[in-house]
């Protein structure tokens, strides 16, 4: 279970299953047992539309190798969850560039990826996985590809993004350092959640169950 | 619902990445589309030839020529024995319903004399019914009458291209030729007319009464003697009716047994020429079947590359699908580039193919028609190609596994 506004982090070693699990959290793959209820509905037997729907209005994903589109603008890329909400242009636009400013990244709207530093295209990933006013983010080792000093800040600014925002954040990471950010450590091992521990946070109204 | 707008933008946009390819894939459509469009130019234009040809030597038209003979055991050719009479052209007339008109014709060669130039041509001698059932107009002047008929007056109409060369800039009207030497007057000329099916030239002609003709210039083996019998039906589908109303009547004139061949043979001019219509028609089918091949070459082209290209960009489709693409979303993407290289690579296809039509018709001398239906329809089909052929490989995009898709490297 896990509460809305939380920050878990997910940790284990390769084949312990966490990869699987974020992908069913977020709703990319299905169990074949249990049961997985988000926000308070079931998504077991959802067809790929209505998986896809789910997707786009309640999660946004940061990956290890930030999977922006590439030769597309920093502005296009964050636009695209807006794009298949159908948002009208004018307004996606807004969003879009309201989402890149948050992130501090005015006068990049119009960089392609290739124009960017890491720690600036990851900050475009994470502007991306904001913009539609997804209540949960899940970060797949969002400092993998990252330097130390870049790591600290990405990390810092999901921090912030959780608190002041009250977004749910799934984190998976290997390295502890990055996991002290949490305030919650679920470990896997084989498939198996082998130790779960927590700090006490705020109580959330909306609970997602896993 | 889908964002059709943006889904053009990013298929344009991916296009626009490949430029050699995607220039490549529509060459492929613009040869295909231009080939149908110039092999229907062919095509159109060789049968719209025809049609002409047909209406300049007069619609549902019959003509009657005499017999062969056989003379000491040798078969002479077709019309060598003159078996026909203005007599049997008249009973035609008044005996068989389905015909409109009747023009007997005694036709030869002879040289034709003006001050001092000559001309050797085809002078025809006939009746005022000849030139309504060669749907043939005066340019000037008047036709013959009933009553030159009956004189045998000495008067001439003639051909431009008599008038071209016996008068160049004088006016041949009421001016006296000599055909034969002797002296007739020009009451009229004929209007151009151009080449006949067989490439003669019509307007090379002389026509004088059939009775001049008979007694004056060519002479008759026995009295009433014509050469051939032109008939008009009066209507297509009279023709046939027509053409066994003439068989029985003439058989019976001619006192031609039950066993016996006939001595005259009664051809239906009309008919031969629709046959030819027909061919170049089929003709026409044949040469835009084998230009859509090309066509559907392209197509598999278009085909070939949208799935190298999704394969290419199988981890877009899994950062599209991760952050919300439905399928149609993925669809719709592919099959609009698909069909944007299709009609872009159609539009450019039309250009190549008037352009081409131009230049057979400039080098090889062929007529040629582009009809505004065959670039619709060519235009249309390659539209139809790139739906067609875009279709698999969305399809297969749809279908990916977003996180196959996303790890895809």
């Amino acid at each position: 279970m896990i509460e809305q506004g939380e920050f878990v982090a997910i940790m284990g070693p390769s084949g312990s299953g966490k990869s699987t699990f974020m992908n069913v959290i977020g709703c990319l793959d299905q169990q074949t047992r249990g049961q997985y209820l988000l926000d308070g509905i079931d998504v077991s037997h959802m067809n790929r539309d209505e998986l896809a729907s789910i997707r786009n209005a309640k999660i946004g994903f940061v990956f290890q190798g930030f999977n922006l589109l590439p030769r597309t603008s920093a502005l296009e890329n964050v636009e695209l969850p807006l794009l298949y909400n159908n948002i009208p242009g004018t307004e996606r636009r807004r969003k879009a560039l309201a989402a890149l400013q948050t992130l501090g990244l005015e006068g990049r709207e119009h960089h392609n990826p290739n124009q960017l530093s890491g720690g600036q295209q990851q900050r475009v990933a994470i502007a991306r996985a904001l913009v539609n006013d997804a209540p949960l983010i899940l970060a797949d080792e969002p400092t993998g590809n990252l330097d130390t000093k870049t790591s600290i800040e990405i990390m810092e600014l999901l921090v912030r993004l959780n608190q002041e925002s009250n977004i749910t954040m799934v984190l998976v990471t290997h390295e502890p350092d990055i996991a002290t950010y949490s305030r919650r450590i679920i470990r896997f091992i084989d498939g198996r959640v082998v130790s779960d521990e927590r700090t006490p946070t705020t109580e959330g109204k909306n609970t997602m169950t896993g | 619902m889908i964002n059709i707008p943006s889904t053009i933008k990013i298929s344009t946009r991916a296009l626009r990445v490949n430029k050699m390819r995607s220039a490549l894939t529509m060459l492929g459509i613009i040869i295909g589309v231009g080939a149908v469009i110039a092999m229907l130019a062919v095509g159109t234009g060789a049968s719209e030839k025809i049609t002409q040809q047909i209406s300049s030597i007069g619609s549902n038209l019959i003509i009657i020529l005499p017999g062969s003979t056989t003379s000491g055991g040798l078969r002479m050719g077709m019309g060598s024995q003159p078996t026909l009479t203005r007599d049997d052209a008249d009973a035609i007339l008044k005996e068989c319903s389905a015909v409109q008109e009747v023009a007997p014709v005694l036709n030869g060669a002879a040289q034709v004399v003006y001050s001092n130039q000559n001309w050797s041509t085809g002078v025809y001698g006939t009746t005022p019914s000849m030139l309504t059932i060669r749907d043939w107009p005066l340019a000037t002047g008047r036709s013959f009458t009933e009553q030159d008929i009956r004189n045998a007056t000495k008067v001439a109409i003639l051909g431009q291209t008599v008038v071209d060369n016996l008068f160049g800039n004088i006016d041949p009207l009421g001016q006296v030729i000599r055909i034969k030497k002797v002296p007739f007057t020009v009451i009229g000329f004929l209007e151009r007319k151009g080449q006949s099916p067989q490439g003669q030239d019509q307007d090379d002609t002389i026509y004088i009464p059939v009775t001049t003709a008979q007694k004056k210039i060519f002479g008759t083996t026995f009295p009433g003697m014509v050469r051939t019998i032109m008939v008009k039906a009066k209507s297509t589908e009279d023709l046939a009716i027509a053409e066994k109303q003439i068989n029985d009547l003439l058989r019976q004139r001619h006192h031609i047994g039950p066993k016996q061949d006939n001595d005259f043979t009664v051809r239906n001019l009309t008919q031969i020429m629709q046959v030819a219509e027909q061919s170049t028609k089929v003709m026409t089918l044949l040469l835009g079947a084998i230009a859509s091949v090309s066509l559907l070459v392209g197509g598999i082209g278009i085909m070939n590359i949208m799935l190298v290209s999704v394969t290419e960009r199988t981890r877009e489709i899994g950062i599209r699908m991760a952050v919300g693409a439905k399928t149609w979303d993925i669809r719709l993407q592919f099959i609009i580039e698909a069909l944007t290289l299709s009609l872009i690579g159609g539009l450019a296809g039309i250009l190549t193919g008037i352009t081409g039509s131009k230049l057979i018709s400039a080098l090889a001398g062929w007529s040629t028609i582009v009809s505004i239906l065959s670039i619709l329809v060519a235009f249309g089909f390659s539209g139809l190609v790139g739906i067609f052929f875009g279709f698999y490989p969305a399809y297969k995009a749809s279908l990916l596994n977003p996180i196959d898709a996303l790890r895809y490297e």
